[in-house]
């Protein structure tokens, strides 16, 4: 027995934190196969139900132990369209890795490591299934194009579904496209993927946002829709709350990402949207969201990238393995610091005050709750990317009143249907910021709650 | 795509397009915005939907920046990459007798829906509209056809009178005042307008332009502070109520990129030139 994980080829750091290349470059076939060796192919395996999406975990690394990577690709696409996506970017080590066998005495499988590695065989070979879909009568709309979306709308199709999905913006892939930097998930594997839910039969239709562009009621009245699923996702950028927090210089997390990742403004001038940093650039925030803006800002040239967190290091809500990429790449951590206000030059951002923080009590999260001292210290920035968390998005809740939503914003939903009959939600628009893997739960979930609607509700 | 069906130049720098957008058009209403990508590498501009009917829509943009010359560049029948809207809150019509609007160059264009709308309803609408040179006073026959008195401005005094529309207003209320005035122009011109509508007790909205990517809500760069509150123009405006908005901080986010902004327009279209 191989005790330890078959360790992934990284870029090095110090030549990756000059570009926006992919961080880790993934197994070789030979690497996959180690790694999948260590498998105990358990009768009872508890990576299954552990796994949001219950990919059949055992049976794919059991094939690429035979050499039979289509077959591989097969397993996991009956229960996931997305594994070059979800390998790169699940949170394996809470989820599928944390319940695998092997990890209770050694390290366990890397299981997100070998999917990646199936999902990229099929990308490379343009593997496709060749499903037999059999077309139901029936329409339904997808809101939202991002990970629970695109879940819904491949469960719902294969069901037999007419699927519609409708996008705001004018790519396809919502949080995995202006969210995620390329060094972690290259766009061209987003891009990809979303192709073979097309090659489902799935339309996509960009530039439509839902509640301006259409209403849900339009789309029930004059589109024919006989149900509406909800994926909005989790875009409105939490605030801080403190002066001058809307100072020249000062981003939220979401409007950086989406300068650099959907509109590439790392390569301007060739491309039109700029992006301006500056040198010295605080990050607030400890999430995996933080380390991304961090990293991107290192990979922009900025000389000093710090994050300024409220907790101290065991406390970070991001992934261990971003820390430590971070951390690498020399990302400075500043610890038990709360920002309480920013100074300017003529509204130009100059330095930002923090609170020097201990730790008291426990709070409701299991962690210490951080308590100031009534001590300050203060830096000098040339900006500062605030990433403390996002909402569910405003627009389709402003102009559907009888659309509920709880204090916080999110949609209230009952077996996955909203307070509209017919109109279903689900991802971080009902469970607010998660993850990539969550929501194509949900989006799977809420597919198998519409197929029983409209065969209780409508085909009666 | 999005097809051009209409192009008329409304004087050197400005520009008015009809562009086909049945989604866009479906729901929109006076005060509404729309964002353009004019390829498929280009950024996210928005702008007025100045006028609309079932499937297309009115635009109107001055050839400033890089992607407006761009835009500039296209003809009737050619494809824009992407149109989408409608965005933002309709104007936010008040109950009043008398509107004065105000004007400045290309605000003349956002300001066209609004006070046509009150006119519709029945309120009194008057005009002070400003620009450098007479030909920058554009859409004058559109509001000639409801507005009951126009006055006029200009930097250099080839029409109307020499000066800022301040200077016109000014003069204007000696003799009168309004329940409202609308002002849409540069921040400059609508800070200063807002003062001295301030002085005379005159009730200010404002449209404002701060610089959006998505525009739906979720990046926040178009944030403005009013009364110390934080508000998103694209999904809390564009149009506000002048009184606590702070302006200079307004105007100094909104030239954050003005150098990057340069620096593209000269190399890119600059090299264009050569290549003709």
């Amino acid at each position: 027995m191989i005790k330890n994980k078959t360790k992934m080829p990284v870029q090095d750091p110090d030549i990756r934190n000059n570009n926006f290349l992919e961080v880790a470059l993934g197994y070789d076939l030979k690497l996959a196969k180690i790694e999948a060796s260590r498998c105990l192919d358990c009768k009872n395996p508890r990576c299954v139900p552990a796994c949001p999406v219950n990919i059949d975990i055992p049976k794919f690394i059991k094939e690429i132990e035979n050499d039979e990577l289509d077959e591989a690709y097969f397993t996991i696409t009956r229960s996931n369209i997305l594994p070059s996506i979800c390998g790169r970017v699940c949170p394996q080590e809470k989820q599928c890795e944390q319940a695998c066998i092997v990890g209770i005495k050694y390290e366990p499988v890397s299981i997100g490591a070998l999917e990646r590695f199936v999902g990229d065989y099929a990308l490379k070979k343009q593997l496709n299934t060749i499903e037999n879909i059999k077309d139901l009568p029936y329409r339904v709309a997808i809101v939202g194009s991002g990970p629970a979306g695109l879940s819904a709308a491949a469960s719902l199709r294969r069901m037999g579904y007419i699927v519609d999905v409708y996008e705001a913006l004018h790519e396809f892939g919502g949080v995995l496209k202006y969210g995620i930097p390329d060094f972690r998930l290259p766009k061209d594997i987003v891009d990809k993927e979303i192709d073979n839910t097309k090659k489902l039969g799935v339309k996509f239709h960009k530039n439509v946002i839902i509640g301006m562009s259409l209403t849900i009621e339009q789309l029930f009245n004059e589109y024919n829709y006989k149900a509406i699923f909800i994926g909005s996702g989790a875009g409105l950028p939490k605030s801080l709350g403190i002066p001058g927090e809307n100072l020249a210089g000062i981003y939220y997390a979401n409007e950086f990402l989406t300068r650099v990742n959907l509109m590439k403004a790392n390569r301007f001038p060739e491309t039109p949207t700029p992006v301006k940093i500056g040198q010295n650039v605080a990050i607030v925030g400890g999430g995996n969201v933080a380390i991304d803006a961090a990293r991107t800002a290192k990979r922009l040239g900025a000389k000093n990238v710090f994050i300024i967190y409220r907790r101290d290091m065991s406390s970070l809500p991001a992934r261990r393995e971003e820390i430590d990429h971070a951390i690498e790449e020399h990302i400075d951590f500043h610890l038990l610091l709360n920002p309480v206000e920013f100074i300017d030059d003529s509204y130009q951002v100059k330095q930002v005050k923090c609170e020097i923080m201990e730790l008291g009590e426990m709070d409701d999260s299991g962690r210490r709750r951080p308590v100031g001292t009534g001590k300050y210290k203060t830096f000098e920035i040339d900006s500062c990317i605030i990433s403390i968390g996002q909402s569910p998005n405003p627009i389709l809740k402003n102009v559907t009143p009888n659309l509920k939503v709880d204090s916080k914003g999110r949609i209230i939903v009952n077996n996955y249907q909203t307070s509209i009959p017919g109109v279903f939600a689900g991802g971080d628009v009902v469970s607010g910021a998660a993850t990539v893997i969550l929501a194509m739960g949900a989006g799977k979930k809420t597919a198998i709650a519409i197929d029983n609607y409209i065969k209780e509700k409508v085909e009666k | 795509m999005y097809k051009i069906i209409k192009k008329e130049t409304l004087n050197n720098d400005v520009e008015l397009m009809i562009i086909e957008a049945p989604l866009v058009a479906k729901n929109a209403k006076p005060g509404n915005f729309l964002i353009i990508r004019v390829n498929d590498s280009g950024e996210r501009v928005p702008l007025t939907i100045v006028e609309f009917d079932e499937k297309n829509v009115t635009i109107i943009y001055q050839k400033l920046g890089y992607t407006t010359t761009l835009l500039s560049q296209l003809n009737v029948g050619d494809n824009i990459y992407d149109v989408v809207g409608p965005l933002g809150q309709p104007t936010y019509i008040r109950d009043v007798k008398t509107v004065l609007g105000i004007a400045g160059g290309v605000g003349s264009a956002p300001l066209l829906p609004q006070l046509e709308e009150y006119s519709k309803r029945g309120t009194i609408v008057d005009l002070i509209i400003g620009g450098r040179t007479k030909e920058h006073l554009i859409l004058v026959d559109k509001y000639k056809e409801f507005c009951r008195n126009i006055y006029f401005a200009t930097d250099d005094g080839s029409y109307g009178k020499k000066g800022f529309v301040t200077d016109v207003a000014k003069e204007l209320y000696e003799k009168q005042t309004y329940d409202l005035s609308i002002v849409i122009g540069p921040l400059i011109m609508m800070k200063n307008t807002y003062l001295l509508n301030k002085k005379y007790n005159i009730l200010t909205d404002v449209s404002l332009n701060p610089i959006m990517v998505d525009g739906t809500g979720m990046c926040g760069n178009c944030r403005v502070t009013i009364n110390n509150k934080t508000y998103f123009a694209c999904v809390d405006g564009p149009d506000f109520p002048a009184d606590g908005i702070d302006f200079d901080e307004l105007m100094v986010r909104q030239r954050y990129y003005v150098k990057e902004e340069k620096h593209i327009c000269k190399i890119k279209l600059e090299n264009n030139h050569d290549k003709k």
